[in-house]
């Protein structure tokens, strides 16, 4: 009459990406191991691809020399310059289109307009304006980190929960009030994930400005490195440049991871 | 669209006037009017006498969602309400520990709203509400978001901190039990363009009222008697948005 009681089979769980640790070093590892391998036993042509070890030695030899700095420290300067501009620019004029009607109607196509122009299109007209120096190269990055962290920001202070604004008022905070402690604090995930698309792109737009005139920086060291067809030192900027968007994309993590402490 | 229509309300001063009707018909909004967070198109809501003493916000707000702020620690979310009217210091710090203590949150004053359950956090709005000294708290359905067991608990608690010092409140609610226990007048709605259905009077005094009383159950089955028709047609209506 009644038949043996099964157990319940489990069909729960998955969709759910953890996280491992030392994952994406192994897989690091494991690919540079092939190439080092690949070009060591012949079935990677050396014009194909540096031999890592190479690249390595070349990197040693950057910093014995001193040259290392000589490149990195001006596109450092010309990146933190340039970005922070661009950046506190961008979430000034994001936060107001987020909070005026008639900046929001003036300026949201503008912002849409020239975010599309590929900015490295516009560098012999800043060369006109700011000068073949540090001033064209600061403007390029600055008006490419601006539009996306425009439109970061603006979205940002959209998302931020109405119901917290009418608590603002109901209880009769100022208007400034309501904005420096309810509109800007609710704002700042979104402003600080928008950041990191902007950094990124401000990297690649400083590669971009060096390559078009500057004696030292990791720009002008990669264009040099390419047109001797030096794939070990052109390998080294490029592993220089990634180090560089590892490190940003680090750092914003642990300011949100601090900032954002109250995130649920 | 019309959302109240013909509705005239006087809410007496020391007591607790309760707002129930079905649902859509109007009583948030209307508490949005009280409150000066939404302009009638006609009409007028007048208030007579001055506010007490001390007091900041005279009309002062407990919402459904709570309303924390997430990045404010407890006593940072009362804090907010005080800064703004410049109160400072010491006094700043003896109003958020004596609301804090009124809403037994004293050992909660540094966690973070995502910390606490969901009758913490309205008993942090309740408690931001009393800083700022209120003439009239206005309680946009308090205990909709809450478990039944939590929702028992903040009755309690709030029929404790009336006694303690009687305040004058509005208290939008859809759960008759909610009303039949905390009102000293239930204010009853029709459905959709809201109008006065009925007013009831509660002559017994809140602390003589329990949960399953039999009086208080004559009460509410008598209220949804007068709900009843109308609560299906508006279940029944269809929303032109």
């Amino acid at each position: 009459m009644s038949e043996a009681a099964r157990p319940v089979q489990f069909r729960g769980g998955g969709f759910k990406p953890g996280m491992r640790r030392g994952t994406g070093l192994a897989v690091f590892i494991l690919l540079i191991a092939m190439i080092e391998w690949g070009t060591r036993a012949g079935w990677i042509s050396n014009l194909t691809l540096p031999r890592p070890s190479d690249v390595g030695l070349t990197f040693v030899d950057l910093w014995q020399t001193g040259l290392l700095w000589d490149h990195l420290l001006p596109s450092l300067g010309r990146l933190i310059v340039g970005t922070l501009l661009g950046v506190t620019a961008g979430i000034g004029v994001g936060v107001l289109i987020g909070l005026f009607t008639y900046i929001r109607a003036g300026l949201v196509p503008l912002v849409a307009a020239m975010f599309p122009i590929p900015k490295i299109a516009l560098l012999p007209l800043f060369v006109i304006w700011f000068g073949i120096g540090e001033g064209s190269k600061y403007a390029l990055i600055a008006l490419g980190t601006f539009t996306p962290t425009v439109v970061a920001a603006y979205g940002a202070v959209d998302n931020v929960d109405r119901t917290l604004i009418r608590m603002g008022q109901s209880f009769g905070l100022s208007w400034i009030s309501i904005v420096r402690k309810i509109v800007l604090p609710g704002a700042l995930p979104g402003i600080l994930s928008g950041m990191r698309v902007s950094v990124a792109i401000g990297i690649i737009l400083l590669v971009a400005a060096e390559m078009l005139g500057a004696e030292f920086g990791i720009g002008a060291y990669i264009l040099q490195a390419g047109s001797l067809y030096d794939l070990e030192r052109l390998f080294a900027g490029v592993v220089i440049l990634s180090a560089l968007g590892v490190l940003t994309s680090w750092a914003i993590g642990m300011i949100e991871r601090r900032v954002l402490r109250w995130r649920v | 669209m019309v959302v109240l229509e013909d509705l005239s309300l006087t809410i007496l001063a020391g007591r607790i006037t309760c707002i129930i009707g079905p649902s859509g018909c109007g009583k948030s909004t209307l508490l949005r009017l009280f409150g000066g967070l939404e302009r009638p198109s006609e009409g007028q809501i007048l208030q007579s006498g001055e506010a007490p003493a001390g007091c900041l916000n005279p009309l002062t707000y407990v919402f459904q969602d709570f309303a924390l702020l997430p990045w404010r620690s407890v006593a940072g979310n009362v804090s907010l309400v005080l800064e703004d009217h410049g109160v400072r210091g010491a006094t700043r710090h003896d109003v958020i520990a004596d609301v804090l203590a009124r809403t037994k949150l004293a050992d909660f004053h540094d966690a973070l709203p995502k910390q606490l359950s969901g009758g913490m956090k309205q008993r942090v709005a309740i408690a931001r509400a009393l800083a700022v000294n209120p003439a009239v708290m206005l309680l946009d359905e308090p205990l909709s978001a809450l478990d039944a067991q939590t929702r028992e608990l903040l009755m309690d608690d709030l029929i404790a901190l009336w006694t303690r010092q009687p305040f004058t409140g509005i208290y939008v609610t859809h759960n008759l039990a909610e009303a039949a226990r905390l009102g000293h007048q239930i204010v009853v709605l029709s459905r959709r363009p809201g109008r006065l259905r009925d007013v009831v009077e509660l002559a017994l005094p809140l602390t003589d009222r329990h949960p399953g009383q039999a009086d208080l159950e004559a009460l509410q089955t008598r209220l949804w008697e007068l709900m009843r028709e109308e609560a299906e047609a508006a279940d029944q209506e269809l929303s032109h948005v």
